[in-house]
């Protein structure tokens, strides 16, 4: 049963086993411990206290609640962007392609700032939707915004594969079973690609709750409207509240290991005909 | 349902994958649609599904023009090559499939369904997935499936293609009996001729997007237009050779008459393994001086092959097992080999037939 003893045919077990336990210590393990021991410093009141605090529950509900508004909006967006790169070959969809690579690769900071600056009263965007009574600079719409921007590639970079890998043969196969459209979308198509978008959808909310860059420039930040909870961890710790700013991080980090456990769910559940 | 073809041409970014194809598939008639891989024969079938548009030409059925009628309002049958079954459902489910967008009660739905299981024989199987299952289950699901619907044409796409040897002389013959039993007109693709000649009640021979020729598997088989379907319809050997004189002569000697070709012509000469006898002494004019090089005595006939005197044209022959026990050839032996019959098709010119 010992594993680790059995004769094996790749050389070198132990060392690369060691190499990455290591390097997962340092860069993961060791950082996170030492989150939960800073927090630890407060006694259960105090941090019950701290993570609950007004400000604080209302940074949860935005980062949350905006995060997955983002996440269902790439649900829409992204979706129908992996459709047609996929099933619709167009002039220049190489270079659309290319471009959903953007929000991946350009820092969050300069996102943030052309959306500052394109929102803003005076911006291109800005003036036009002031003229509709919108306003998108300095409030959630704004979070809302960026975070959307942000996430875009999960969705999309999500579904792609999967599609391509459905072909278009199951389609045929139902038009000619006499199926109309909208049910080869509803029957044959949607339920082989709901795992996927899921998984897209959730990884796009993870990225855009723990959001920060971007969304300082267009939030306006303000304590209890369009603060979210990065900020108010910085907050605990511009005044030196260590382990304030550790409890708060806590209960994010704990959030996104129950999104990383449900991504891993829908994961499994995606390939359970395959 | 008759189906029938006009002038049907297809293209494909410039490529002609169907040229000017006109056919007429019977009522009641089991057709196959037998050519190499890029003949154009999937094209077609995919056409007549709805499943493509054709460029120019139409498509009717019973004289009802379906050439712009979409595949899902034709009332078709289609088996896909690699069946695609949707595999998020139940065997069950996708067998129901074509019942449930047709909105049948869900009691009609389970008695059609458990009928098709047992027509397939697969009881017992409808709570799996199709990952579940073996490539002959699958395909046997894809047909049960196609014919839910009831269809008035059952459209196959080497249907076949992906089994192992047993399963697929299983299957054929399965295939066959169903056919007789239900007597839908099938329309199937193959690249296999002796899946066509075992399973066809008439053969369509395609070739660079054309027919070639199209009749019953006898006809085919014993009366090929052109050298194509003549080597395509099973194994052929080619003796070259010329006309002269109204005669056609192989390796200078005169072998068989070809009494449409007066001038000097070359030409090719087709018999096919069985059609070759072997003697020891020659037996008259036609017998052809060769040199054993193998004999294969696996099998119900025993195959032969020879050289001929020339030194580069290899022959095969079968000969039967009683004339092999007669003969008790040994490799190396000098024999002569007869061609009972010679099929003259003239070099360059493959459309003028002669045999």
């Amino acid at each position: 049963m010992n594993s680790l003893s059995k004769r094996r045919t790749l050389p070198g077990f132990t060392p690369t086993l060691t190499a990455t336990l290591l390097w997962l210590a340092i860069l993961v393990l060791i950082p996170l411990a030492t989150l939960f021991w800073t927090a630890a410093q407060l006694d259960a009141s105090t941090f019950w206290q701290v993570v609950t605090s007004p400000r604080a529950v209302a940074a949860y509900k935005l980062t949350f609640g905006v995060a997955l508004l983002a996440a269902l909006a790439n649900g829409v967006g992204g979706f129908l962007l992996a459709w047609v790169l996929v099933r619709h070959p167009f002039p220049g969809r190489n270079v659309v392609d290319a471009m959903l690579d953007i929000p991946f690769a350009l820092p969050t900071a300069v996102a943030g700032l052309a959306f500052a600056t394109l929102c803003s009263a005076n911006g291109w965007l800005g003036r036009g939707l002031a003229l509709l009574g919108i306003h998108a600079a300095n409030n959630r719409l704004a979070i809302w915004v960026v975070l959307t921007y942000v996430s875009l590639p999960f969705v999309v970079r999500t579904l792609q594969p999967v599609i391509e890998d459905l072909g278009t043969e199951a389609d045929q196969a139902a038009a000619s079973l006499g199926a109309s459209r909208w049910q080869t979308f509803a029957w044959v198509l949607a339920p082989q690609l709901l795992p996927a978008l899921l998984t897209g959808m959730a990884l796009a909310f993870a990225r855009a709750v723990g959001e920060y860059g971007s969304v300082v420039f267009v939030s306006g930040n303000i304590p209890y409207r369009t603060e979210i909870i990065p900020l108010v961890i910085l907050g605990h710790l511009e005044s030196y509240h260590f382990a304030e700013a550790a409890s708060v991080a806590v209960v994010m980090l704990l959030a996104s290991f129950m999104v990383n456990g449900a991504i891993n769910l829908l994961a499994r559940w995606s390939r359970r005909h395959a | 349902m008759t189906i029938t073809i006009e002038s049907i041409t297809k293209r494909f970014n410039g490529y002609v994958a169907v040229d000017r194809v006109s056919l007429t598939i019977p009522d009641g008639k089991l057709v196959a649609l037998l050519g190499p891989s890029g003949s154009g024969k999937t094209t077609l079938l995919r056409v007549i599904a709805g499943l493509e548009v054709p460029d120019e030409g139409a498509v009717s059925m019973n004289g009802v023009d379906v050439t712009h009628t979409p595949a899902r309002l034709r009332n078709i049958g289609f088996v896909f090559q690699h069946y695609a079954l949707f595999k998020h459902m139940t065997v069950f489910d996708n067998i129901a499939f074509p019942l449930k967008v047709r909105k049948r009660s869900v009691e009609e739905q389970r008695a059609l369904v458990n009928d098709l299981l047992k027509l397939v024989r697969l009881e017992g199987f409808g709570q799996r997935y199709p990952s579940q299952l073996s490539g002959g289950q699958r395909q046997r699901v894809a047909l049960a499936r196609a014919l839910a619907a009831k269809p008035k044409v059952m459209l196959l796409d080497e249907p076949f293609g992906a089994l192992d040897a047993k399963v697929r002389q299983e299957l054929r013959q399965w295939l066959r009996r169903l056919h007789q039993e239900m007597s839908i007109t099938s329309l199937f693709v193959t690249h296999d001729q002796e899946e066509a000649l075992e399973l066809a009640d008439r053969i369509v021979v395609m070739n660079h997007g054309r027919v070639e020729q199209e009749g019953t598997p006898e006809d085919l088989f014993e009366h090929p237009k052109t050298p194509f379907v003549m080597s395509f319809l099973g194994d052929v050997n080619i003796f070259h050779g010329r006309v002269e004189q109204g005669q056609t002569v192989i390796h200078h000697d005169p072998a068989a008459v070809a009494p449409s070709v007066t001038e000097t012509k070359a030409v090719r000469a087709y018999a096919r393994p069985h059609e070759l006898d072997i003697d020891r002494t020659p037996r008259d004019e036609r017998s052809l001086p060769a040199k054993v090089r193998h004999v294969n005595t696996a099998g119900a006939t025993v195959k032969v092959e020879l050289l001929l005197r020339d030194g580069h044209t290899t022959v095969q022959a079968y000969l039967g097992r009683e004339r092999y026990q007669e003969l008790k050839l040994q490799p190396g032996e000098e024999v002569y080999v007869v061609p009972r019959q010679l099929r003259i098709f003239v070099d360059e010119d493959d459309e003028a037939p002669t045999a």
